[in-house]
């Protein structure tokens, strides 16, 4: 907690339409929950195909996230402290899943991993079968998450710079000790959030899934997937289980931002300790 | 120090205004007051209703159908919360039910069209499918609509009949989305309507099967008293069901639908 006393007073007419964002988010969300049935939310959500769905989302979207780690780590820090050509357009690459509809990355997905795709053919031979199973689930929720973590990971290397690094790496640590003994601990908060985020994302994945992975309870029908599906037949149902997945959504976002917001310049970690001079410097 | 910070704000503007960009322009309500007839039509019905609507358009001068196609139960949903629309063509008969019941129908339904299930195939039939049981030998891939919507409640009841236990690796959320999946090779065979295999031209190849005829899907359309065209919503119902609505349908693969 710093800074109570601002320097200047914010407007007032800011207020009212920050009011005014924050209701077009808040609002939707209080008017569906005004409709839960409440008297069979138990029995709605705690329906088979709904904990079977549950269960999916959760267990896919660990999976998804840890994925995520394992291959957005090493991109993020190629990204950040990397020299080669072209690594704007990469990271510009990289990124897209952010502003592509899902639908689309599904449909790039179908011709990477599907029978008749880039890749098909050969895991065919190999025994390996993607589309309609629980890894190509994994496959589209990746495919959207892995932008999150690339983003949060290489703003907290940019921001956290490299003065720690270029300090171990004079007193005569490997490129390896400095990583895993310097960088990795600084950016942990950063790696973190950005776990968390692409969790979340995972969890919420429908397009890319519904057209890739296909729906089938318990194999690729995710809770959003049976929300969709409900809806159909028993918006009650749909309403009850939104509301958890809203729920499970609200848990995360606090989780993922419950440090006080980004950390801005060194106040990352506490555990090199060194002068540290406002705004990054220059390194 | 203010480049890497920015980074994630133009992302972040990016897709704000990419969204928004996506919603502008759809929200020109179409209604009546300006000879406009809102149809909202069945997503199976889109190219018979586009043909349709064309030839209804050239017989009034000064009427502009506005088509909105969709799942018939998101359209049920959309009129029931207020959407603007004149005529409502659903196909299966809950879906027509449920506004029938909310009071928002203009007089009765009217069947216009009935559609069978076809089972569809990649081209040349490479998993040799002859049958409705051959739909459940083991390694066949098939992929069928989800019970919750009419395709799927059709394929449901087939399968009852004929005692025959389907196991599809996928349970679509539309017959689209099922035959999507046959086009694009992923699945040895599907569950769609007769009227879809037509419309993919080569792409899949038809295996017919005698069983379809116990479970044949209606298709009703009404006039909505919430429409601010009545007259010409009267009309247009009117031209479904009559010779020139009848001839583009049963050229789309629907069967006649007196009832």
């Amino acid at each position: 907690m710093t800074g109570h006393q601002a320097y200047t007073g914010i407007p007032r007419w800011l207020y009212g339409l920050a009011a005014l964002a924050a209701l077009v988010v808040v609002l939707p969300l209080a008017a569906m929950a005004a409709r839960v049935n409440w008297a069979n939310f138990l029995p709605l959500v705690t329906s088979e195909p709904a904990l079977a769905a549950l269960g999916l989302s959760l267990r896919t979207s660990v999976a998804s996230a840890g994925l995520c780690v394992v291959l957005g780590v090493p991109l993020a820090v190629v990204l950040a402290r990397g020299r080669f050509p072209l690594s704007g357009l990469l990271r510009s690459l990289v990124l897209l899943p952010l502003v592509l509809p899902p639908v689309v990355g599904g449909i790039a997905l179908l011709y990477t991993f599907g029978r008749q795709g880039l890749l098909g053919g050969t895991l065919e031979v190999l025994g390996l079968r993607i589309a309609f199973s629980t890894t190509a689930v994994i496959l589209a929720q990746t495919f959207v998450a892995l932008p999150f973590l690339v983003v949060s990971l290489e703003g907290a290397l940019r921001t956290g710079g490299q003065r720690y690094e270029a300090v171990a790496a004079t007193l005569g640590a490997s490129p390896g000790t400095v990583f895993r003994r310097v960088t990795v601990p600084l950016v942990l908060p950063g790696l973190a959030s950005g776990a968390v985020l692409s969790f979340a994302r995972s969890l919420g994945e429908f397009g890319a899934t519904l057209t890739f992975a296909g729906s089938l309870q318990g194999v690729t029908r995710t809770l959003p997937l049976e929300i969709y599906l409900q809806r159909e037949t028993d918006p009650d149902a749909a309403v009850a289980l939104s509301l958890v997945l809203v729920a499970v959504a609200v848990a995360v976002v606090a989780l993922a931002y419950r440090r006080p917001a980004r950390p801005a310049g060194n106040k990352a970690t506490t555990r090199p300790t060194a002068a540290a001079g406002p705004g990054g410097g220059v390194t | 120090m203010t480049r890497p910070r920015k980074l994630p704000a133009l992302l972040l503007a990016a897709v704000l205004t990419a969204s928004l960009a996506g919603c502008a322009g759809k929200g020109t309500a179409a209604n009546g007051s300006n000879g406009t007839l809102a149809v909202f039509a069945a997503a199976s019905l889109k190219s018979s209703f586009t043909d349709i609507a064309e030839r209804f358009e050239a017989r009034h001068p000064g009427i502009a159908v506005a088509l909105s196609f969709a799942g018939s139960a998101d359209l049920a949903a959309q009129i029931s919360q207020g959407a603007p629309a004149d005529v409502f063509a659903s196909a299966d008969a809950r879906n027509m039910a449920k506004l029938q019941d909310a009071g928002l129908l203009d007089g009765e339904a009217r069947n216009f069209a009935t559609n069978t299930l076809a089972i569809a195939v990649p081209p040349g039939n490479p998993a040799g499918i002859n049958s409705f049981a051959d739909l459940a030998n083991s390694g066949t891939r098939l992929v069928a609509c989800a019970r919750q919507v009419p395709c799927g409640a059709a394929a449901a009841s087939v399968a009852e009949k004929t005692g025959i236990t389907l196991r599809p690796v996928s349970e679509e959320n539309s017959v689209t989305d099922v035959l999507g999946k046959v086009i694009s090779g992923e699945a040895d065979a599907g569950l769609v309507y007769a009227t879809d295999v037509r419309s993919a031209g080569g792409r899949v190849d038809s295996v017919p099967f005698p069983e379809a005829a116990g479970a044949v899907n209606a298709y009703p359309v009404a006039a909505l008293a919430g429409g601010g065209n009545i007259a010409a919503a009267r009309d247009f119902v009117d031209f479904v069901s009559g010779p020139e609505g009848q001839e583009i349908l049963a050229a789309a693969g629907f069967g006649p639908g007196a009832t």
